[in-house]
């Protein structure tokens, strides 16, 4: 069985499992799983408004895929993509109502400013890790805790004491009035490029540059790379970054394209650990982020129909996305076994 | 005969590969039994089929004249053996009582009885000569104490039959006197004791009787007063009629490398190099032999930058390259086949061909301004699979894939067609089958044919010996000795390799050791 | 408010916005010091918190002024149980721990909200009407100074926490069970020549992880938010992992810094009756255990070391 099958076996299996036992926690409670899985589907392409809204609640889930993917590539786990968006959101809902220019220079300013909000949240985990040898997945759970705080503190300054920063300037906004007139006014908008832009970058900077080549080896076999003169520390770092610049973005997403503003928390979003199973599922590979993402950003989305059409409370589809997780995690024993059986051939 | 343990006809197989071929030992009770045999000659293997960590495919083993089954550890405890593992089984942060009861923990109403525990133990270490300090932590006392608890452990249990394995591999000369002291006092009081190693003088100095295993084999058992260290040596390395490489003369030329007076010392901080020095010349091999753990690792890391060198120099072509980083010495034009080739060598992960890039990545061909060229990857890639017969369905396998010997020809590959000026081989053939080990000789006479220095680390004497144009023996953390291969034989490297030089007994650190 | 005002005030505070945090801590611990990293536990103090809930909104009438006891009892069931799928993933499955546990709290989350709904029919429970009482220690609640600060008024599950503390420290540290269960975490090949189950113990250690998680959640949800909807236990769990790390994987350790961190929490809600404390801005208050828990596991606060062998999966004969 070679590993690209089993690479692609794997998750899908998750999911069909996933699935199933959704079905069977609905048959359960009393709910009509059929009816379930209808509404399901319903929600996502019911019609032109639900398609809309579905390829816009995949647009943060393609880059939050990414943000850990890539992480993952390098070694490293990063979980604190939640507080990367955060952040990332409110650099780019502030640069949207702190200043007033030409749309060209506005909208990609707002967007790199969360870009490099995300990145700052993601360098110092990458530091920690890399001078101290810090386990990220502590440090980053933390991370995202303080820039929950950190941005309502900063959202209620910037509004005087209010929850909201108000609504961005149009010369920063994604929105876009083609899409929303296909859409039956969904909030589908521009950013959807740009979470593909960036699945096309990290494919670009992962296949094509040396970069690329270097974080793969230092994820795969620090011993190896550091022989090859290769610089550990900096690549750790510089993979934390990245992963949280992706992150920041789609903070930017939501910021400028689906909310127009940033408000007050009371918890995350969500997207950030939906990102991980994301990842996971799309085996950390760009294509499979795409995958991914259209999941279970479609699963999360068409889930608001259910309670609606079939009386079944959304959060059925957070179990099925957390057993489909846990079942990827499991899966690994598969791989695990195929390579205790090639080590044993190589020991010999 | 009065034998305690007996091993009779073991065979363990893993795989296809034999470790043990029909090998009979016999202990006697109160001996000291030594179980003689050069690095993988399968003797830690034998061992741990008694102590029950492997099933034999064959054969049987018999304690107190009872035909008995060792299926497992607690077995072979229940039974009276005990095992000093090479590697100590000890838990840093917790101290000797708590290191020797676990398992098996003295209590009161619930509690552990640490008081007692190590009033017992106190008494037990006094009654042997033990000398170890019951509330002491582990990762506080030396290399030594720490053997001496895995010995209390195995008396604590009540062990009769003590198994060491290569006991003395990390002790300074002066732990090593100390032990032996220990054994004697411990067949004193009943014990009987197998004793592995590979080195000569501490055999003759306390073993009543020696096997020797060769290659998987059991060679014969000697009675230790009535050989010599000569013969065993003779016995261990064997008189195997090996195809001798051909090649021509060598022309060395000027000095390449040279090292002086280097001290390395291993991560626990000790030294491992102690003040060596080597000089390699262009257009010559020079093979390295010693038996594993006299230092070679660190002075072969010391030299690529993998290691940090405590004091003393290394130069290439006359550039100093004392503690620079490893891509600064590659690019001093040093190539380096790893003798741990799946830590150093290799991204498992990678594709055979991504990992033949490993070294030039990042220069022009193979990559510009930042992006890499993975079609000039390819075509390098596909050369040294074709030049170095790299057995492989194509560069895009992962190198995972490949068997040991075609991974560690490309690698050669990939080392020797950057055409360094320096090309160190450690290790170069282990895990290999003859067809590849050949061709891979071929490949370091041919570097050292165009004028290259080769400097070849190696386990194995007939492959120092046939491909070495010169040899020096590492012993201790120094080269003790220089030789032609012609004007030398196995017999005398192998005595050179255990600290003897002919007629004369050679001093570590310069304090004779004294026999009893 | 004088010095001793503030104390009276502040001291039943913390230790009130402690107690939970102290049984998750401690369930980290035990889990931990096997070798088992436990993300999960803020899914199983979730999972805890509902049970808790559910339990007393159903069966107050049969059990009365004793419901919340019970409560807790059958939290710490279903917790326990839950964990398994952790433990089995981790130990036997050899997954990779830390996936398994940010499974385990979504799932954990996910079930919880889910059931809500469905026997609520909407997003957050009633309130319950059976809570902890409130007694005053008899004798020591005299004693003057101290007295009215420790003993009066105190949470039966407060006691209760950290009885549970000093004993998970006995148990640790003074019992067989206890010694092998730290082999097992620092050099679980050591253990396994000793003739210790590393896998059994590994097992033992989890579901215990996951019973005092559910005990710590539905203590919480009794005690501090009476109902459970979606934001009840925010980050708790994971405040309660920073906790363990902060005490350095000791429970004595851990139950000082969960102290220290209701104590936090516990000024962020009332420091604005405080003189001087309401000046400082609650954001500060509120980053405090975390950015406390960053500094502790770099180091700047003594070193943290994790068990040897922590989130290394043990595989037996393997050399």
């Amino acid at each position: 069985m070679s590993n690209r099958l089993v690479n692609i076996l794997v998750p899908v299996i998750s999911v069909i499992l996933g699935l199933l036992v959704g079905a069977i926690v609905m048959l359960v409670s009393g709910y009509d799983p059929v009816a379930g899985y209808a509404a399901l589907w319903n929600g996502i392409f019911g019609d032109a408004y639900a398609i809309g809204e579905t390829i816009r609640q995949i647009t943060p889930y393609l880059l939050a895929g990414l943000s850990v993917a890539f992480a993952f590539r390098t070694g490293l786990f990063n979980i604190g993509v939640e507080g990367q968006l955060l952040v990332g959101w409110f650099a780019a809902s502030y640069v949207g109502i702190a200043f007033d220019l030409p749309m060209y220079i506005h909208l990609p300013f707002a967007i790199i400013a969360a870009a490099l909000a995300g990145a700052a949240w993601g360098f110092i985990p990458g530091l920690l890790k890399a001078k101290l040898q810090v386990h990220e997945v502590i440090v980053t759970i933390m991370m995202n805790y303080i820039a929950l705080h950190t941005t309502n503190a900063l959202i209620k300054v910037v509004s005087d004491g209010g929850d909201n920063t108000g609504t961005i300037n149009a010369s920063a906004s994604l929105k876009s009035a083609f899409f929303e007139s296909i859409t039956d006014y969904s909030r589908l908008h521009y950013g959807i490029f740009i979470a593909l832009a960036m699945v096309l970058l990290m494919w670009f900077i992962l296949e094509k540059t040396t970069t690329g080549y270097e974080l793969k080896a230092v994820g795969f076999n620090k011993h190896a790379s550091e022989y090859a003169g290769m610089n550990v520390n900096k690549n750790i770092i510089l993979s934390m970054v990245i992963s949280g610049a992706f992150a920041g973005l789609a903070g930017a997403m939501e910021a400028l394209g689906t909310f127009q503003y940033a408000n007050v928390k009371g918890g995350f979003t969500g997207i950030g650990f939906d990102g991980i199973a994301v990842a996971l599922l799309g085996a950390n590979s760009p294509l499979g982020v795409i995958f991914g993402a259209v999941l279970f950003g479609s699963l999360k989305y068409g889930a608001l129909n259910m309670p609606n059409e079939a009386g079944i409370p959304v959060e059925i589809v957070s179990i099925v996305i957390a057993i489909i997780i846990f079942f990827v995690a499991c899966g690994y024993v598969i791989r695990y076994f195929l390579e205790k059986a090639n080590k044993k051939k190589e020991a010999k | 005969m009065d034998y305690i343990i007996e091993m009779l006809g073991i065979r363990k197989e893993f795989g296809t590969f034999v470790a043990n071929d029909n090998i009979t030992l016999q202990l006697k009770k109160g001996e000291i039994h030594a179980l003689l045999g050069e690095n993988g000659a399968g003797k830690s293997t034998l061992m741990n089929v008694l102590f029950g960590l492997y099933q034999p495919e064959a054969g049987e083993i018999k304690v107190k004249g009872k035909t008995v089954k060792v299926t497992d550890p607690n077995v072979a405890n229940d039974l009276g053996i005990g095992m000093v593992h090479q590697h100590f089984m000890l838990v840093e942060n917790f101290t000797v009582t708590e290191n020797i009861i676990l398992g098996n923990e003295l209590t009161k109403a619930g509690i552990v009885n640490i008081k007692d525990a190590a009033k017992k133990i106190q008494k037990l270490s006094e009654m042997y000569g033990l000398n170890v300090d019951p509330n002491a932590k582990i990762e506080d006392i030396s290399v030594g104490m720490q053997q001496r608890v895995e010995i209390l452990k195995t008396l604590y249990r009540g062990a009769d039959i003590l198994i060491f394995d290569e006991p003395t591999a990390s002790l300074t000369p002066q732990e090593i006197n100390e032990l032996i002291q220990i054994m004697k006092r411990l067949i004193q009081e009943g014990k009987s004791i197998i004793l592995i190693t590979h080195k000569l003088k501490e055999i003759m100095d306390v073993s009543d009787r020696v096997t020797v295993i060769r290659k998987g084999e059991g060679i014969g058992t000697v009675v230790t007063a009535e050989t010599n260290p000569n013969e065993l040596a003779s016995l261990m390395v064997g008189r195997q009629v090996e195809f001798k490489t051909v090649k021509s003369e060598a022309n060395p030329t000027d000095d390449t490398l040279v090292i002086k007076d280097l001290v390395v010392t291993d991560y626990r901080g000790i030294d491992k190099v102690k003040g060596l020095n080597l000089t390699v010349r262009k257009g010559e091999i020079l093979g390295i032999a010693g038996i594993d753990g006299n230092g070679q690792s660190e002075l072969i890391e010391a030299i690529t930058g993998l290691r940090k060198s405590k004091s003393g120099s290394v130069t290439i072509n006359g550039i100093n390259v004392t503690n620079k980083k490893p891509r600064k010495i590659t690019e001093s034009g040093v190539g380096h086949i790893p003798q741990d080739r799946h830590k150093h060598g290799l991204v498992l992960d990678f594709s055979i061909g991504h990992n033949i890039a490993l070294q030039t990545y990042y220069q022009d061909p193979i990559s510009k301004n930042g992006i890499m060229n993975y079609s000039k990857v390819s075509e390098l890639a596909q050369k040294i699979i074709n030049d170095f017969d790299v057995r492989t369905q194509g560069e895009h396998t992962p190198a995972r894939a490949l068997s040991g010997g075609n991974q560690q020809k490309a690698i050669i590959g990939r080392e020797v067609i950057r055409d360094p000026e320096l090309l160190i081989a450690a290790l170069p053939t282990r895990g290999l089958d003859v067809g590849a080990i050949e061709f891979i000789h071929q490949r370091l006479i041919e570097q050292r044919d165009n004028g290259k220095a080769v400097l070849l680390l190696s386990f194995e004497l007939d492959e120092v010996m046939n491909v070495s144009d010169r040899i020096a023996v590492i012993y201790d953390g120094q080269i003790i000795d220089t030789l032609l291969p012609k004007e030398t034989s196995e017999q005398e490297l192998g005595l050179l390799m255990a600290g003897q030089k002919v007629n004369s007994n050679i001093s570590t650190q310069g304090e004779t050791t004294h026999v009893e | 408010m004088s010095f001793l005002d503030v104390l009276y005030f502040i001291v039943p505070s913390a230790i009130f916005y402690a107690a939970p945090l102290i049984f998750v801590a401690i369930g980290g611990v035990f889990s931990e010091r096997s070798g088992v990293i436990n993300i999960g536990l803020e899914g199983l103090m979730v999972m805890g918190a509902f049970i808790g809930i559910l339990f007393n909104l159903m069966f107050v009438d049969t059990f009365g002024a004793m419901t919340p006891w019970f409560a807790i009892i059958a939290a710490m069931v279903v917790s326990g149980l839950f964990s398994v799928m952790h433990a089995v993933a981790s130990i036997s499955f050899r997954a990779d721990q830390t996936i398994s546990g940010v499974a385990i709290n979504m799932l954990g989350v996910a079930i919880a909200l889910f059931s809500v709904k469905l026997i609520y029919g909407k997003g957050q429970t009633d309130y319950i009407q059976e809570r902890f009482i409130r007694f005053d220690i008899p004798l020591l609640s005299d004693i003057p100074v101290i007295g009215p600060m420790f003993f009066k008024d105190v949470y039966g599950t407060s006691i209760l926490a950290i009885g549970v503390a000093v004993m998970a420290w006995f148990v640790i540290y003074k019992t067989p069970f206890g010694l092998r269960l730290r082999a097992v975490g620092e050099h679980p090949m050591a253990a396994d020549t000793m003739g210790v189950n590393v896998t059994k113990m590994r097992y033992i250690a989890v579901i215990l992880s996951g019973a005092l998680a559910g005990i710590g959640g539905a203590v919480y949800s009794q005690s501090i938010s009476g109902e459970f909807s979606h934001t009840t236990i925010n980050g708790q769990g994971f405040m309660a992992l920073a906790a363990m790390i902060f005490g350095k994987w000791h429970p004595l350790g851990a139950l000082g810094a969960a102290l220290f961190f209701g104590f936090a929490q516990a000024l962020s809600i009332i420091g604005g009756e405080i003189p001087y404390v309401k000046e400082v801005p609650t954001y500060f208050l509120h980053i405090l255990p975390y950015a406390l828990t960053i500094l502790a596991v770099a180091g700047f606060i003594g070193k943290a070391h994790a068990p040897k062998a922590s989130g290394i999966p043990y595989i037996k004969g393997k050399r």
